[in-house]
């Protein structure tokens, strides 16, 4: 189980990242998404995993690791907090720049980049 | 308190003085500003009785003393010295500049800055802790920085203090790092400690590395060659500050840092050969310049170069006496030279130039001026009865007595010598050149005597100069013998004050120098022909070009890796961790760890191939944004399923509300972005960004499969066994949340609502492109409100409602909590928005999603400040059990107010942010069409 779990973190973190590196603020905020949802599993993993063992006392033999759900719970709230924000942020950027481009200005197409070139070589 | 601290702080006030006094007449300015200074002076004088007893005063304020860090201030002999000729001469400074500055220039600016300088001069000498001396250092490089760039508008101005800062600030931070391999060597940055382990500092591995930066620093400061151009280059600064600064104080305070440290770091070769053969290369180098000047300041600063180097060249030796004998020229230089420099000053002031070339046969003109002029330049070349003579012939006669060069130490006094017909040579000039020979040239006025106030400090300078020449013993005998004594942390040896040794070699040395250098002069032609054969090269010319070579090599190496795209940025940041990350990992033996695996299900391997394949499809698909944020939540619910699996019912509770949040939060966002995403990047940066995240991909799960695999040694077995006793709760996660890491979770609630508002202000004033259609050019539906959807949502809202509160008030013994049952109800109520639309909602849910905010935060801190009221610590709880009829057994906690405020803080940030969001598109529709 703890393979198939660490897979999946692995994956996510792999979309995540692919995601994050895309020039639209869109699929930033999608890739950070992603990415979020791998820290926690991956923080929360740190607490190792257990079956049917939730910390609530009396409610069963033994009791998984407390501090890091604690931690991840805030974390998720946070998270949300900053996925909003850099939404906002996204539309904010679009609204005042004219585009979606997280350098604030669109990439030059590979067409206009060889024109430039070849006018400065005259 | 006692008034030690007050001595560097009384001048701090002072700062303020001129500025405030600076309306009234310059007079009473100046008076006013000369107050706070001369204040000090008294109570520095007051300490000087018991000082020269032998006794050294300390006192420090703790500052943070968990590192050691105090503000600590000291006065032994050295920083008496020290602070009496700071102070005195800054003192006759503020006089004569009172007479010296135009009208057109800001006194009250002028004074600030002096007093500014004053008060970092006085808190290098006075400091008894080595970062509080490096931070008073580099003050006073910052204030001379502006001092000598006071009269800005001049070119040459500004570009000697950039040279100044920039040469002193970069020996500043050599100095920096000396201090601080120093201190950790010892082990103490306290001062006294550093003084007494000096045997051990010599021994120790470091010791090398800690001189040269230290006496980087040091040569900086006091302009030793090779860094010695910036000094002359800073005479564009207002004579009085030359007088100040490059005569008798900042420049000094690299010989003060020698003399400081000299305990702790003297007495070994290497100290030998670095200071004292730099110190001789000044010294030789400087006075031969300063020949050569034709401009007074210029041969004033190239001397002061030199003498700066007569007693680095002292304190290089390592013998006590040669000690002695460099404090005494630290006095005496500091004299005559701020009276030359005055001297300068007036000669500039009342006739207009300073060319050397032009200003002839001043006699007959400033009679008054001249006589002073040329007795302290005659104690600049070392004529008897003044006190210049005294010092030169205790170095004189060190010269003779120092053999660390073995067989080559002759050279030393010969060279000694000739530096000595140097001296002779320019302080003759400055006398002949500027007062005999001839006739004044072309001069802009008509030179006259200065105002009377002017001369006075000249004349007080001067007079100090006779005094200490005639009875040394007598004036400066006391004052010396505690400063020598406190430089070398022990007793200074026998010497004696004398102007008559009778007849020796140093006496014969101190002739053959002013014969020579008089016979120097009479011929000064040829020496000048043989001089003008060499190619004039300016300092500063090769300063500016080595700085504009340096700057224009950074502009081109940012350029290269700083583009401004944040694409580019990030790719390496993260290629970088990467990096860093797989070659510690690799340092592992193995993956898998000794922890038993738990085996695997139908159910799990279904729910990890559902996350695979709608993970891959968010990217595959992420150019159709709609369809990706689908997939997106699948991702979501699967997560927080995992949650449920592996024993924590809170994360995924608050998973699933979080993930209904967002979802809806990213498709409102996406109605004003652009539906779909266009093809752009290129199949290389696709397979680059491609291969980069698989590798952090397959980096981060490694290690998530190793720390899974290996034994767990928690420190939560305290939370687990104290969380009903200690927190009076079964549910260990809240218990931690609310309870023992409340005061986290209250730091985190304020995050949530600064990021809440943070939104709120961008979102506000926010220009939107507001689609009239879709992608496809399909308009809008106008059925906003389905009459279904407003009925179900109306009649689930209290359902809603009432199982927030169950889960709000469970959550401290079973799972739940503020957190969930926050957003909880933050989905039921933008269950309501979707519904029924903004305008609806406004007239009958009256909520301040704000003042929720600020409620929240306010009632989680006062449940932890009521905690203050009962005796106990920031955000203790109390709880305890009660009975009422019929409801039966029942637990209060004060752990519950703490949750309230979290419940409605989450509440109020969630709705702040979509409400506002969602507002945005109701509003009028713009007119015209996006263009992409």
């Amino acid at each position: 189980m703890e393979g198939l779990y660490a897979f999946c973190v692995g994956l996510l973190t792999a979309c995540g990242i692919f995601l994050t590196l895309r020039g639209r603020s869109f699929s930033v905020v999608i890739g950070l998404t992603l990415l979020s949802y791998a820290v926690n599993l991956f923080l929360f993993a740190s607490g190792r995993l257990k079956l049917n063992a939730a910390a609530v006392l009396g409610e069963s033999e033994q009791y998984s690791d407390p501090l890091p759900q604690a931690l991840v719970l805030t974390a998720i709230v946070i998270g949300f907090a900053m996925t909003a924000f850099a939404v906002i942020l996204a539309m904010r950027a679009r609204a005042d720049l004219g585009n979606d481009h997280v350098d604030g200005n669109l990439p030059k197409l590979p067409s206009e980049v060889s024109n430039k070139s070849s006018g400065g070589n005259k | 308190m006692s008034s030690l601290i007050w001595l560097p702080f009384l001048p701090l006030l002072g700062t303020l003085v001129p500025l405030l006094s600076a309306r009234y007449s310059r007079t009473a300015c100046a008076f006013l500003t000369a107050a706070l200074p001369a204040l000090t002076l008294l109570l520095v004088l007051s300490y000087a009785g018991d000082i020269f007893q032998g006794e050294r005063f300390q006192e420090a304020l703790p500052w943070i003393p968990a590192i050691g860090l105090n503000l600590s201030f000291r006065l032994d002999g050295l920083a008496l010295l020290f602070a009496i000729l700071i102070l005195g001469i800054g003192l006759l400074v503020i006089l004569y500049a009172r007479y010296y500055l135009s009208a057109k220039d800001s006194i009250g600016k002028f004074y600030a800055y002096l007093i500014l300088f004053m008060f970092a001069m006085l808190g290098v000498v006075l400091s008894n802790n080595l970062i509080q001396i490096w931070f008073f250092w580099e003050l006073t490089s910052i204030s001379s920085f502006l001092l000598i760039s006071f009269w800005g508008h001049k070119t040459e101005a500004r570009k000697g203090a950039r040279m100044a800062l920039t040469v002193t600030g970069a020996g500043g931070l050599a100095l920096l790092a000396g201090l601080l391999i120093l201190g950790n060597t010892v082990d103490s940055f306290n001062l006294q400690d550093i003084l007494d382990s000096g045997d051990f500092i010599k021994a120790s591995a470091n010791y090398p590395i800690i001189v040269v930066l230290i006496l980087i620093g040091a040569f900086t400061k006091s302009a030793q060659f090779p860094f010695h151009f910036w000094l002359p280059n800073a005479m564009a600064a207002p004579t009085p500050v030359s007088a100040y600064l490059h005569s008798a104080t900042m420049v000094k305070a690299g010989i003060f840092l020698m003399a400081r440290f000299y305990p702790a770091l003297a007495d070994t070769n290497l100290w030998f050969l670095i200071v004292s053969l730099t110190g001789l290369a000044t010294f030789l180098v400087g006075a031969y310049i300063a020949i050569f000047q034709h401009d007074l300041k210029g041969l004033l600063a190239n001397s002061t170069i030199s003498h700066l180097g007569l007693i680095t060249l002292l304190l290089g030796m390592g013998t006590d006496l040669a000690a002695v004998a460099a404090i005494f020229h630290i006095i005496n230089h500091a004299t005559f030279k701020a009276s030359l420099f005055m001297a300068a000053g007036i000669i500039d002031h009342e006739s207009g130039s300073r060319d050397m070339r032009q200003l002839n046969g001043l006699w007959k003109y400033m009679p008054y001026t001249a006589t002073l002029a040329m007795v302290a330049s005659a104690s600049m070349a070392g004529v008897p009865l003044l006190n210049g003579f005294l010092s030169k012939e205790m170095f004189f006669t060190e010269t003779l007595h120092q053999a660390s060069l073995g067989s080559l130490s002759w050279f030393i006094p010969v060279l000694a010598t000739l530096g000595g017909v140097f001296a002779v040579a320019y302080s003759t000039r400055f006398i002949h050149d500027v007062f005999f020979n001839g006739e004044p040239i072309n001069l802009p006025k008509t030179p006259h005597e200065p105002p009377r106030y002017m001369r006075v400090p000249v004349e007080i300078l001067v007079a100090l100069c006779l005094l200490v020449g005639i009875f040394p013993s007598l004036v400066v005998g006391d004052l010396l013998y505690a400063a020598a004594s406190a430089a070398l942390n022990t007793p200074a040896p026998e010497y004696s004050l004398a102007i008559w040794h009778g007849f020796n070699f140093p006496l014969l040395m101190s002739v053959v120098a002013l014969v020579g250098g008089l016979y120097m002069y009479h011929n000064r032609i040829h020496l000048f022909k043989f001089q003008a054969q060499f190619p004039a090269s300016d300092p500063k010319l090769v300063f500016e070009s080595i700085v504009q070579y340096i700057t224009h090599k950074a502009k081109s190496i940012i350029a290269v890796t700083e583009n401004g795209s944040l694409q580019r940025y990030i790719f390496f940041t993260l290629a970088f961790a990467v990096v860093m990350t797989a070659s510690s990992l690799m340092k592992l033996n193995t993956t898998a760890g000794q922890r038993p695996e738990i085996p695997v299900d139908a159910l799990s391997i279904t729910c990890a191939v559902l996350l695979t394949i709608s993970a891959l499809a968010t990217v595959i698909w992420h150019r159709r944004r709609l369809v990706a944020l689908l997939t997106l939540s699948v991702v979501g619910l699967i997560v927080s399923l995992a949650f449920a699996q592996f024993s924590a019912p809170d994360l995924a509770l608050t998973q699933l509300s979080v993930e209904v949040v967002t979802v809806i939060l990213l498709i409102l966002a996406l109605f004003f972005l652009p539906q779909k995403t266009p093809k752009e990047s290129s199949p290389r940066r696709v397979v680059r960004d491609l291969g980069l995240a698989s590798l952090i991909g397959g980096v981060v799960g490694t290690i998530s499969y190793a720390l899974m695999t290996r034994p767990l040694d928690t420190i939560s077995t305290f939370f687990t066994a104290n969380s009903k006793t200690g927190g009076g709760g079964t549910n260990v996660v809240n218990v931690i949340l609310v309870d023992f890491r409340g005061f986290d979770t209250l730091g985190e609630i304020t995050v949530l609502g600064i990021a809440a508002l943070g939104i709120y202000k961008l979102v506000a004033r926010m220009k939107l492109f507001m689609p009239s259609s879709d992608d496809n050019g399909l308009a809008w539906s106008t059925d906003r409100h389905p009459i279904l959807l407003a009925v179900i949502s109306q009649s689930l809202l209290p359902l809603a409602l009432l199982v927030s509160a169950y889960i709000f008030l469970r959550g401290h013994n079973l799972p739940g909590g503020g957190f969930i049952a926050g957003l909880i109800t933050s989905v039921a109520i933008i269950q309501q928005y979707v519904a029924h639309g903004v305008e609806w909602i406004k007239t009958r849910i009256k909520l301040d999603y704000q003042v929720m905010i600020g409620s929240g935060i306010g009632i989680a801190t006062l449940s932890g400040l009521g905690s203050w009221v009962f005796g106990h610590t920031f955000l203790s709880t109390w709880f305890d059990y009660f009975y009422l009829p019929l409801i039966g057994k029942f637990e209060l906690a004060s752990a519950m107010i703490f949750d309230l405020g979290v419940y409605l803080t989450v509440v109020g940030a969630t709705m702040l942010i979509l409400a506002n969001l969602g507002q945005l598109t109701t509003s009028e529709r713009p007119i015209q069409k996006e263009h992409d």
